[in-house]
């Protein structure tokens, strides 16, 4: 991201030298890079050569080696397959929820926590929303549980007064908008930091500014705020396009069994599910393999696009 | 960071009564849903069984006990896990920090060290894309690491993310500062150790804190690599006897006094969060300031 092209024109005269005393001259700071490469090589990189089994009928007892070539059969497979099309479904529906719902949740309140005059209340306020960003998802879907869950306090309190009690946490119907609703709880409060930053990075004459000139607090934000913060939302929004066939994996994969595959299956747990416990490892790393395909392309061509729009791009 | 005026401006108005209600309102609705869990399920971690059958919302239990603690601590699979997951995490943090530092430091002169620019753009492709769950297994298994802890530790030894924000921080360090400790003969190994890392101090905190709470929620590759459940780590013992209500074997104490099973079963969960509860409020302050968002706008 910081790579910029000044790097080149700041170049030191020294270029005569040849590369092999270059190297020899910063041969200490190979020690330095060496360890850290191989190790994003060996975990990162090589299990790209993994995906081969995507065009084999993989059997793990075979190998690579041993198992048939079998060339674009999981693939055709993978179009056949209707469970492919619900989880496939499944993730575009909780992706466009979080887009609608989530995505914005930390500007608004980047927002309202910017427009609070006193320091004090907004730090208490930012310690306590960050905090859920570090609950790991088990916890959080065991004290869920606890809140809405058939024994839960919800329910509890319901049973109380004599009324139905509502298993929130495994009704297929809800399972998506609660997903996005978990998305929101634990991230809200850590997504505002970038924001905030942004937040404060616009010169505060500005909003003199257009109060002079008359506009009201709406009219600062929307000609004031927004404009500031535009870029980083553009970029942010890029990512998330690039993200879009990829939801809350541990957070579904812990989930999905209480209300079943046909509401709660997603592409990644797809893959877990008919892959590792299935067997069937061909046709899910061809779904893992397509799914990344896309992916990549995506957040590829989303840059492309904003970039022809004017905007500055992530890369 | 800016320094914001504490007072209101000249020229900004005074919000209406309704609109200032409104804003208080929906900050309290928002702390309130994020506290009230935790508070509500520690209670429930002390409830004893008098509490339990008394009924209601337990906030206060109004006769609290350690039972549900003493039966989890006295030994048995929870225990266990426990030792197992701040082990990983130590270890697993330990690994982390000094492979990213090492890198992050190797990376920050891209003009002058050949090829480093190449592990750059290299490191930062992995932000792109991933292998996916069988491609990665597959992985874990020809290097021999199932049933390893090493298979929890090493593959995301290296965050990309993680990086990019420490050698932002190296990178900022005065040119100047460096070049006269070079001169005056310092080798990499200790501009590194003596001038980088204490110039670091918050950053590299927070990155530690960062891969800790990684590792110490991570519960899938546990559950991808391991099979024996003897070595499993707290989170995916929480799995199993919280979220899959598998029963808590009882290990020891008298049988007429055992605390009720909600009771054990939340102060699992307790204890499974304890340690992110007990490092957040001195990193905490950390996230206000530019840590992070220095790194995140370069």
């Amino acid at each position: 991201m910081e790579l910029r092209r000044a790097d080149a024109t700041l170049v030191p005269r020294r270029r005569t030298r040849t590369l092999r005393a270059r190297i020899w001259r910063e041969r200490w700071m190979y020690l330095f890079l060496v360890p850290g490469f191989l190790f994003v090589v060996a975990f990162r990189y090589l299990p790209l050569l993994g995906n081969v089994i995507a065009f084999q009928n993989y059997s793990p007892f075979l190998g690579f080696s041993g198992s048939p070539w079998v060339g674009f059969q999981n693939f055709t497979g993978l179009f056949t397959n209707p469970d492919v099309w619900t989880a496939l479904w499944n993730t575009v529906v909780i992706s466009g929820l979080q887009l609608i719902f989530f995505f914005p949740a930390p500007i608004a309140l980047a927002l309202l926590l910017n427009s609070l005059m006193s320091d004090r209340i907004r730090r208490a306020v930012q310690s306590v929303v960050y905090l859920p960003h570090f609950i790991g998802w088990v916890i959080l879907v065991a004290i869920w549980e606890q809140m809405l869950g058939g024994d839960g306090l919800v329910n509890q309190l319901l049973r109380n007064h004599g009324l139905h009690t509502v298993n929130i946490m495994a009704n297929p119907n809800l399972f998506k908008p609660l997903m996005v609703l978990q998305d929101i709880w634990k991230e809200m409060g850590w997504g505002t930091i970038i924001f905030l930053a942004a937040l404060t990075a616009i010169d505060l004459h500005l909003y003199e500014a257009a109060a002079i000139d008359g506009a009201s607090w709406w009219g600062r934000i929307r000609h004031v705020t927004l404009p500031g913060i535009r870029h980083i939302v553009v970029l942010l929004l890029i990512l998330r396009l690039g993200a879009i066939l990829t939801v809350g994996f541990e957070q579904i994969l812990l989930q999905e069994p209480a209300v079943g595959a046909t509401a709660g299956q997603v592409l990644d747990t797809f893959v877990y599910f008919q892959g590792v416990v299935g067997g069937d490892w061909g046709l899910s790393a061809a779904v893992g393999l397509m799914k990344g395909a896309l992916g990549t392309i995506l957040v590829v061509s989303a840059n492309w696009l904003v970039k022809k729009m004017g905007e500055q791009g992530v890369f | 960071m800016a320094l914001r005026a504490t007072r209101r401006p000249m020229w900004m108005e005074r919000p209406s009564i309704p609109t200032q209600g409104l804003k208080t309102l929906v900050l309290i609705v928002i702390v309130a849903a994020m506290l009230f869990p935790f508070v509500y399920v520690i209670a429930e971690s002390f409830a004893s069984e008098r509490d339990v059958l008394g009924g209601g919302l337990i906030l206060w239990p109004a006769h609290p006990t350690v039972q549900a603690y003493q039966q989890i601590l006295a030994g048995g699979i929870v225990a266990r896990a426990l030792l197992v997951s701040v082990g990983i995490t130590a270890t697993g943090t330990l690994v982390s920090m000094v492979l990213t530092t090492t890198l992050a430091y190797g990376l920050t002169r891209t003009r002058e060290v050949p090829g480093s620019r190449f592990i750059l753009f290299a490191v930062l492709g992995t932000l792109l894309f991933g292998a996916g769950i069988i491609p990665n297994y597959l992985t874990i298994k020809a290097f021999q690491m199932l049933n390893t802890y090493w298979s929890l530790i090493l593959p995301g030894a290296v965050s990309a993310f993680n990086l990019v924000i420490i050698r932002q921080f190296f990178m900022n360090v005065p040119r100047e500062v460096i070049d006269s400790a070079r001169i005056d003969g310092a080798s990499e190994w200790h501009i590194l150790v003596r001038i980088m890392l204490p110039l670091s101090k918050a950053v590299l905190a927070v990155i530690a804190l960062f891969y800790a709470v990684g590792i110490w929620n991570e519960y899938f590759n546990a559950l991808l690599y391991l099979n024996d459940a003897s070595m499993w780590p707290i989170q995916l013992v929480l799995r199993q006897y919280v979220l899959e209500q598998t029963p808590l074997i009882v290990t020891s104490g008298n049988s007429f006094q055992l605390p009720p099973p909600q009771s054990v079963q939340m102060a699992v969960v307790v204890l499974a969060t304890a340690p992110i509860l007990i490092v957040y409020p001195f990193l905490q302050r950390y996230f206000n300031r530019g840590v992070l968002t220095g790194a995140i706008k370069g």
